[in-house]
């Protein structure tokens, strides 16, 4: 049984479902809803679907989800995900990820928001907004620092969870917010390559303001072979 | 006269026309560095105060539009808007930090399209820019651009295949752009986009994408995601432009071939002074125009 997913581009939260579904390689049917200028989610008929008034919405004949972190489980679940997913087994791990998943809210919050703000000009708290983004991806690098140490590339383990996949999209979006408020990447090292991570798995789609590696992948420079072409080339 | 005062000359969009709440709400925004007030009287009309002085309004292409000036230059025509078969589709506003100039010059790029929007409006290898010609248009003083054709494997929300798309560029004034373009679904016919740009202050702009289109089966939401999805893959590189600014001098960005448009909008600009949001010079920027 497929879903439906009411979507918006550019919401970071509709680009999770997006993300799962594409690297578990799930066929679904995608509505889009003009969440901006419109404010269609908030429309009479979007409400009789949702009453939460929010995007993404995932429906079957049985269910309708309006939040994302049930949406993954139930996406991770129904269709039978490999285990590092959502690790069936592990009370632990289980523990830690919807410990992540809780946190992610904290990363639409201020993130997201702010987001929001800087692209079509919503009204914001902007300095509670900045103080608790800047705060959100401290924890998040320090974690994932410890997690290097350990010889884990995600944030419970190192295989990807749902944990991940909840918290990848506000983080790597987090420059889109603006210049000189703390939020570029330069400063989060372990950020950066928890991004490269998970644009490395397989099934990995992007959305405007993350981009796909290639520009890292395809066109690698051998700065060493370089120089001796170019000395060749003088004589 | 200085960058300020010419840019005062013009009109600017400064909201959709359906979003202007009703009577008493207000609504503020900037323009060219000063604050605003738009109002939609008790009787329907509506108003732009900026203090205690009223702006000129107009009520054209789905939006609203204010000038500073008294007397300002006519605003320009895009005939199509008259087209009542056409879906015409405002796409709301895009913030970016960066001149106005820059905003307008990415939209007349074609070189950055398989590298930017990836997949649908070019692709890899795909990237040559085959030679095209720009004017300027003598009697309406525009920059045109002719005969450009570039490979898009999704040209539009309606395109389901790769299509040779053929486009011509007008740059009627300095904060203005539009584009005409093969209709994916109709040979006889041109799709019109353009982008209205308020200038905040300098260095940062409302961009306001316009589209009046012949495309029968997308819904209004497919459409404006299409043209929200194109302008914030290119507002990633909008914001990343150093200096914010647009350079006039010919010595600071070394143009190619592909980049003729921008050439000519970049002189154009120069030559009739229009330089708020432009640097003239490296070290300095009060010379007047040439």
């Amino acid at each position: 049984m497929s879903f439906t997913l009411y979507d918006y581009a550019l919401s970071g939260n509709c680009y999770k479902i997006r993300l799962f579904a594409n690297i578990l390689n799930i066929d679904y049917e995608r509505i889009a809803v003009e969440f901006y200028p419109g404010a269609d989610h908030r429309s009479e008929k979007m409400l009789a679907i949702s009453p939460a008034g929010t995007l993404p919405i995932l429906t079957t004949d049985d269910i309708v989800l309006s939040e994302t972190s049930a949406m993954l489980f139930w996406i991770a679940r129904n269709y039978d995900a490999p285990d590092h997913w959502w690790p069936e087994q592990d009370l632990t791990a289980q523990a830690n990820i919807l410990q992540w998943m809780g946190f992610s809210s904290d990363l639409t919050a201020t993130i997201g928001q702010g987001r929001l703000h800087a692209l079509f000009q919503t009204p914001i708290d902007k300095d509670k907004m900045i103080k608790g983004g800047r705060a959100a991806l401290r924890k998040i690098e320090a974690h994932l620092s410890e997690q290097s140490f350990d010889g884990c590339s995600f944030l419970t383990g190192n295989k990807p969870t749902i944990a991940d996949i909840a918290c990848f999209p506000y983080v790597a979006l987090s420059p889109d917010v603006g210049a000189n408020i703390g939020f570029d990447h330069d400063d989060y090292p372990a950020i950066r390559n928890w991004i490269y991570a998970m644009k490395s798995l397989d099934g990995f789609i992007p959305m405007p303001g993350i981009y796909a590696m290639h520009e890292l992948k395809d066109h690698e420079i051998d700065y060493g072979s370089q120089k001796s072409a170019k000395a060749g080339a003088s004589k | 006269m200085s960058a300020l005062d010419h840019a005062k000359q013009y009109w600017y969009p400064v909201s959709m026309l359906d979003s202007i709440p009703a009577f008493p709400i207000v609504k503020t925004t900037r323009v060219l560095g000063m604050d605003i007030s738009i109002t939609r009287q008790a009787d329907g009309k509506i108003t732009v105060m900026q203090g205690d002085e009223q702006w000129q309004v107009q009520e054209i292409y789905d939006h609203l539009w204010t000038s500073p000036s008294e007397a300002p230059k006519p605003i320009f025509d895009i005939p199509e808007a008259n087209e009542s078969d056409r879906r015409f589709v405002p796409c709301g506003l895009v913030r970016v930090r960066c001149s106005p100039l820059r905003a307008v010059e990415n939209f007349l790029d074609i070189a950055h399209f398989p590298f930017v929007h990836t997949d649908i409006l070019g692709s890899e290898p795909h990237t040559e820019v085959e030679p095209y010609s720009v004017d300027i248009d003598a009697d309406k003083d525009e920059v045109i651009a002719t005969k450009v054709k570039f490979f898009q494997p999704q040209a539009a929300k309606s395109a389901s295949d790769g299509i040779i798309t053929d486009y011509v560029y007008r740059v009627p004034s300095p904060m203005n752009a539009i584009l005409y373009k093969t209709c994916p679904t109709r040979d006889d016919v041109q799709d019109v986009i353009a982008i209205f740009v308020q200038p905040i202050d300098e260095e940062t702009c409302d961009v306001w994408p316009w589209m009046a289109l012949y495309d029968d089966d997308s819904t209004m939401a497919d459409m404006i995601e299409f043209q929200q999805l194109i302008f914030l893959q290119d507002r990633s590189i909008l914001e990343n432009q150093v200096p914010t600014k647009l350079p006039l001098d010919p010595k600071m960005e070394i143009p190619t071939r592909a980049d003729l448009t921008s050439i000519a909008y970049r002189r154009w600009l120069k030559r009739r002074g229009a330089l708020y949001g432009a640097l003239l010079n490296t070290s300095d920027n009060s010379v007047a125009a040439e």
